[in-house]
C-alpha cells in the first residue's frame, strides 16, 4: 500500500519557478510533469533539485500510455527510474489512458474501452511499469470525449479492478470526473461514491470550458462551483491526502493559485477528513 | 473489435491519413473525436512555434503555418516526448524552401540551442597550472552539449538580429561553407561560425587525438609557426568558453 500523505499543494510551473525557489510559499508539496524532466540536464534539472530540498515533489506523467495494447515503452521507464531515484518523490503518477502504438505517439490522454481485455492490457503495462520503477503508481481518471460501445463496466469499476490487481493507487481528477461525467451522462456523485476510497493519495482540482457540444478539460481556468461541490462530497470518504490545483495554461500569478488552494483547505478543515501537514523543513 | 485494432484505427483518424474518411467508432463518437484530432494537431503546431520561434519569425505568420501543417501531415511524433517532435523540421523546411537555405538553418540553429540547453551536466576539471600538462600527450574531454552542423548562409546573424527585437540583415551566403558550434556554458546555450578546420580539429580532438598530433597535423598544413599558432589559439578559446570540461595526459 503507498503510503499516505495529507496536504495541500500546486503543480509546479514556469512562470512560479522564482517565486517558489525565493519565498516560503505556503504549500506542502510541489508536483511536477515527468517528462519535463527526464532529461539529461542543464537548468530545468538544477532548478528541480533545489525544489525538492525544499518540498515534497510528486512526479505525475503523461506518457507512460498503461493502455497500449502493445505494452510499455522499456526505454521511457528507464528515464522515469532515473529520475525516481534522483528526486525521491512522493508519488508517481500517470493517467488511465493510452498515447502511444508501435512507433506512433499521440500526445494527448486517448480513452479505453472498458472492457475485460483493456482490463487485462492496463493490469499487465502497470505491474510492468511498477516492477521496473521499484514502487507502486498512482494511477488517474481521464477526462474522455468518446465512449465505446460494448463496454463492460464503468470506469470506477474499471479503476477498483485496476486497483485490486495491481496494488497501485488512484490519483483523483475531481474536475475530471466532473468533465466526463457531463460528457457522457452519468452520475458524478455514483462515480466518487464507486471509486475504492482506501486507495486514492492524490486529488486533482482544475477547470475546464464548455466546447461546442462537449466539456472540454482545458485547465486553463479557476476551479468551477460544481467541481468543488464534488470535492466536498468526497472529501469525507477519503482517508489522508495530497489536494492540489492542477493549471496547465494560462498560469496566473501564484497568490491567486495559493488562493484557490485556500479554498480547497477551508472544505478540508469542514470534513475533517484531511489536515495540512506543517510546511516542509 | 480487440483493443489493438481499436487503437490502430484511432490512430489512423487522429493522423487524417485518409482526410475524408468517416469517424470511426460510429456516429456518437464523432462529436469526441473530433475534439481528439483537434488537440492532437494543435499540440503539434504549438510544439513547433514555440520551438522554433525565430524561424517563424523570418519566415512570416502564414508561410510558418503552412510550414507546421506540412510537417504534421508528413512526420508522425514518434518519442514520448514532444521536445523530439521537431527533430524532423529543418528538413521539412528545407524541402518547402530549397531556394531559402537561410530558412532550415535557422531552424537547425534552434533545434541546436534547444538540445545544448537540457545536455548532460558536466564539471569542469582543469588544472590551474596549464604548465603542468604534458601537452604533446594530452587528451582533451569536451563538454557533451557540443554540437557541430553545416552552415551555407548567414542565419546565425538573422537569429541574433529577430532575437535582439533589431531588423535582420538580408539573407546571403557564406563566401564559403563554415560550421555552427552550439554548446551550452553554465546554464546558457551558445553558438559561434567557426570555419571548417577548426571544426574538423573539435571534432579529432573529441575523438581521441592528443593535442600534440592535433599540433603536428596544422604544422603540417600550416608551417611551423602559423601551424603551432593556430591550434593554440583554438586550444586557448574552447577552454576560454568552456568547450573543454577535462584534460588527461
Amino acid at each position: 500500500m503507498i503510503p499516505a500523505f495529507s496536504g495541500f499543494g500546486l503543480g509546479l510551473r514556469k512562470p512560479h519557478y522564482a517565486d517558489i525557489l525565493d519565498h516560503r510559499v505556503a504549500v506542502d508539496f510541489l508536483e511536477v510533469i515527468s517528462e519535463n524532466f527526464m532529461i539529461d540536464g542543464g537548468r530545468p534539472r538544477r532548478i528541480l533539485r533545489q525544489v525538492r530540498e525544499r518540498y515534497p515533489v510528486a512526479l505525475h506523467g503523461v506518457s507512460m500510455s498503461v493502455g497500449s495494447a502493445d505494452g510499455v515503452d522499456r526505454a521511457y521507464l528507464a528515464r522515469l527510474r532515473a529520475l525516481v531515484d534522483e528526486i525521491d518523490p512522493l508519488f508517481v503518477s500517470d493517467h488511465l489512458c493510452w498515447t502511444r502504438l508501435g512507433g506512433f505517439n499521440a500526445h494527448d490522454l486517448l480513452p479505453l474501452p472498458y472492457t475485460e481485455e483493456a482490463l487485462e492490457t492496463v493490469c499487465a503495462n502497470i505491474a510492468a511499469a511498477q516492477d521496473r520503477l521499484g514502487r507502486a503508481i498512482l494511477i488517474e481518471n481521464p477526462s474522455s470525449y468518446v465512449a465505446f460501445d460494448g463496454a463492460a463496466m464503468s470506469e470506477w469499476a474499471f479503476l477498483d479492478a485496476v486497483c485490486a490487481r495491481t496494488g497501485c493507487g488512484l490519483l483523483l481528477d475531481v474536475n475530471n470526473v466532473f468533465v466526463s461525467a457531463t460528457n457522457h451522462g452519468f452520475d458524478a456523485r455514483a462515480y466518487l461514491d464507486g471509486i475504492p476510497h482506501a486507495r486514492v493519495r492524490q486529488i486533482h482540482l482544475a477547470g475546464h470550458r464548455q466546447g461546442e457540444t462537449l466539456l472540454i478539460d482545458t485547465h486553463d481556468r479557476a476551479v468551477p462551483p460544481p467541481v468543488w461541490d464534488l470535492f466536498a462530497h468526497v472529501l469525507p470518504r477519503l482517508g489522508p491526502v495530497a489536494t492540489m490545483i492542477e493549471r496547465d495554461d494560462a498560469i496566473p500569478p501564484l497568490r491567486d493559485l495559493l488562493a484557490e488552494l485556500d479554498q480547497a483547505r477551508a472544505i478540508g478543515a469542514r470534513a475533517g477528513g484531511t489536515r495540512a501537514t506543517e510546511l516542509a523543513a | 473489435m480487440s483493443l489493438g485494432a481499436l487503437q490502430r484505427d484511432f490512430v489512423q483518424w487522429l493522423r487524417g491519413d485518409v482526410e475524408d474518411a468517416p469517424p470511426p467508432f460510429g456516429p456518437a463518437a464523432a462529436a469526441g473525436l473530433a475534439i481528439y484530432r483537434n488537440n492532437y494537431r494543435a499540440a503539434l503546431v504549438a510544439c513547433l512555434e514555440h520551438g522554433f520561434a525565430r524561424t517563424g519569425q523570418w519566415l512570416g505568420g502564414a508561410a510558418f503555418r503552412e510550414a507546421c501543417v506540412t510537417h504534421v501531415r508528413r512526420v508522425p511524433p514518434g518519442s514520448w516526448t514532444l521536445d523530439a517532435y521537431g527533430r524532423d523540421f529543418p528538413a521539412t523546411l528545407a524541402r518547402l524552401h530549397p531556394l531559402d537555405p537561410e530558412v532550415a538553418e535557422l531552424a537547425t540553429l534552434e533545434l541546436a540551442l534547444a538540445d545544448a540547453f537540457v545536455a548532460a551536466d558536466a564539471e569542469i576539471r582543469l588544472p590551474r597550472d596549464g604548465r603542468a600538462i604534458d601537452w604533446d600527450r594530452a587528451v582533451l574531454a569536451f563538454h557533451p552539449s557540443i554540437g557541430l552542423h553545416p552552415l551555407t548562409t548567414n542565419a546565425p546573424a538573422i537569429w541574433s538580429a529577430l532575437d535582439a527585437d533589431i531588423m535582420p540583415p538580408p539573407a546571403a551566403h557564406l563566401p564559403e561553407p563554415a560550421t555552427l558550434l552550439v554548446w551550452r556554458q553554465g546554464e546558457v546555450s551558445r553558438f559561434e561560425t567557426i570555419d571548417r578546420a577548426e571544426a574538423r580539429a573539435l571534432l579529432a580532438c573529441r575523438s581521441g587525438l592528443t593535442f600534440g598530433a592535433l599540433c603536428m597535423e596544422t604544422v603540417r598544413e600550416l608551417g611551423e609557426e602559423a601551424g603551432v599558432a593556430t591550434a593554440g589559439a583554438w586550444l586557448g578559446r574552447w577552454i576560454a568558453q568552456a568547450l573543454i570540461v577535462g584534460v588527461r595526459d
